[in-house]
């Protein structure tokens, strides 16, 4: 528990180093072959998206990261630790929010201290201040059913907060949430992702969502799934959300990227 | 409901039938039909009496104890069906057979191995609720979204936790559902357990006044207990739609 409260900023950040590791990884479920050979760093501090055709293996690879999977072969390493199942250094937000839904927005905020065994009031009010970080003050007490699919998954990120993980990771955090509340979500997670500093793993379809929030995409093949590509956006992250979406380099990476995964779609 | 442009009461209907009963009754075509009147009147001075209130104990001690046992074996081997396969295709051929089956048949068996007395009716009551709460309960556990047993696994939730804290709460609209039904089950059990083998408590009285032909106080007893088991059942469905909302999010 000591670790996992610690503040981030201890572990000490060079040039080029990783928080997470991938180490041949390869994975099959039954006599599918979902994995081949994966081989990722994922730099610490930085938001890097998997993106691929569906169906490629996204997912799995995200949930190995996580230790809810077990790979086939190869191995994951959190800060040069070998990873053999869920840790607290690392935090997941769920597709479809994964919220209990007879627990009010401040439980489930609060839930991963409480799985921990810290006591109520520093709980809450540590969840206090995430929940005011994604924008959700006033709905502490209201629960997942009473609120938007959009304000739900801000729930989950909070959760993810929280507890104060190194490494967060997004399975289609997004995918859920209409467009509108879509596009108000990514800006806000850019916010966040530059106030948390922390390592964002981030898994989506969207090419659009992918080059907007990410530091790095890595590009993943059609099953047995591969690293095909990675592509790191030049965009200045500074201007304002709609200067960034007309940007030419956010346009230009938008199109090398569909131009790459075109041949993937029937 | 509305008749003629009138919205009628939802207790109307029972109203109608209470009716019918007092006229059929005062008419004296059936002597097994007394006046509802008369059936009432010999109901409130049952209760008094101190034969109907021990019996009315030692029926609710059977059921009591029955119920209990069936909710916590019911609610265990649901969520072990539920939640892990080699013990799902071990039991589930057993608990499809009995919860199906005419277990009013088993109950002579039953004398033989647990006696005339009180622990025979325990175990009918036992037999007749368990079941549905099993299959209830591994139906809720089937339902647990994955992602939420994830979620506690990614939070660190140890196994007791996940299951008290998670995997039973989630459960829970399923395994209400179970335990209603199971209630009225029950009740059923308790009767049938003493009528036929241990001749105590309500069975006794039911004995007793059926034998006499005593059919004001027969009915009295019958009214108490299906008064009896429609409160339970309604005081758990009052629950259960507190708990509705999950269903819908989970």
């Amino acid at each position: 528990m000591t670790e996992s409260t610690a503040p981030v900023h201890a572990v000490p950040r060079t040039e080029g180093d990783s928080a997470v590791e991938v180490r041949s990884i390869c994975k099959y479920y039954g006599d599918i072959e979902a994995l081949r050979l994966i081989d990722l760093d994922f730099p610490r501090g930085k938001l890097t998206t998997l993106l691929g055709p569906s169906g490629c293996g996204k997912t799995t690879l995200l949930k190995i990261i996580a230790g809810l999977v077990e790979p086939t072969s190869g191995d994951v390493r959190v800060n040069g630790k070998a990873v053999t199942g869920p840790g607290p250094e690392r935090a997941f937000v769920f597709q479809d929010f994964a919220l209990m839904p007879w627990a009010t927005v401040m439980r489930n905020v609060a839930f991963g201290l409480e799985l921990k065994g810290m006591g109520k009031a520093e709980r809450q009010s540590i969840a206090r201040h995430y929940i005011a970080e994604v924008g959700l003050t006033g709905f502490e007490d209201k629960y997942p059913h009473e609120l938007s699919g959009g304000m739900r998954q801000r729930v989950g990120l909070a959760r993810a907060f929280a507890v104060n993980a190194e490494v967060l990771l997004l399975d289609e955090p997004f995918s859920a949430v209409d467009e509108q509340n879509r596009r108000k979500f990514q800006e806000d997670l850019l916010q966040l992702v530059e106030k948390e500093r922390k390592t964002f793993i981030f898994v989506t379809h969207s090419i659009e969502e992918a080059v907007y929030v990410s530091d790095r995409i890595v590009l993943l093949s059609r099953r047995p799934s591969r690293v095909a590509q990675i592509i790191e956006p030049k965009i200045d992250r500074t201007a304002s959300p709609d200067a960034i979406r007309r940007d030419q380099g956010y346009l230009d990476t938008v199109e090398e990227i569909w131009q790459g995964l075109k041949h993937y779609v029937d | 409901m509305t008749l003629y442009g009138y919205r009628v009461p939802m207790m109307a209907s029972l109203l109608v039938w209470c009716l019918i009963w007092e006229i059929v009754g005062q008419s004296g075509l059936m002597f097994l039909v007394p006046p509802l009147s008369s059936v009432l009147m010999a109901g409130v001075t049952m209760v008094q009496t101190e034969t109907w209130q021990s019996a009315a104990l030692v029926t609710l001690h059977s059921f009591a104890v029955g119920m209990a046992l069936a909710i916590t074996v019911g609610i265990t081997l649901g969520v072990l069906m539920g939640r892990f396969k080699a013990v799902d295709e071990l039991f589930s051929i057993w608990v499809n057979i009995f919860v199906s089956a005419p277990l009013s048949a088993l109950v002579p068996v039953l004398m033989i191995l647990f006696g005339m007395g009180e622990t025979t009716v325990i175990v009918t009551v036992f037999l007749f609720a368990v079941w549905i709460i099993v299959l209830d309960t591994r139906a809720g556990i089937q339902h647990v979204p994955n992602s939420l047993i994830e979620m506690g696994r990614c939070y660190g939730a140890s196994p007791f936790a996940l299951y008290g804290k998670i995997v039973l709460l989630a459960a829970l609209p399923e395994i209400l559902a179970g335990i209603r039904l199971g209630l009225v089950r029950g009740v059923k059990g308790v009767v049938i357990g003493q009528l036929l083998v241990a001749i105590i408590g309500y069975g006794e009285l039911f004995e007793l006044y059926s034998r006499s032909f005593d059919m004001e106080n027969f009915w009295a007893l019958t009214i108490i207990l299906f008064a009896a088991a429609m409160l339970m059942s309604a005081a758990v469905e009052a629950v259960e739609k507190k708990v509705d909302y999950y269903a819908g999010v989970r």
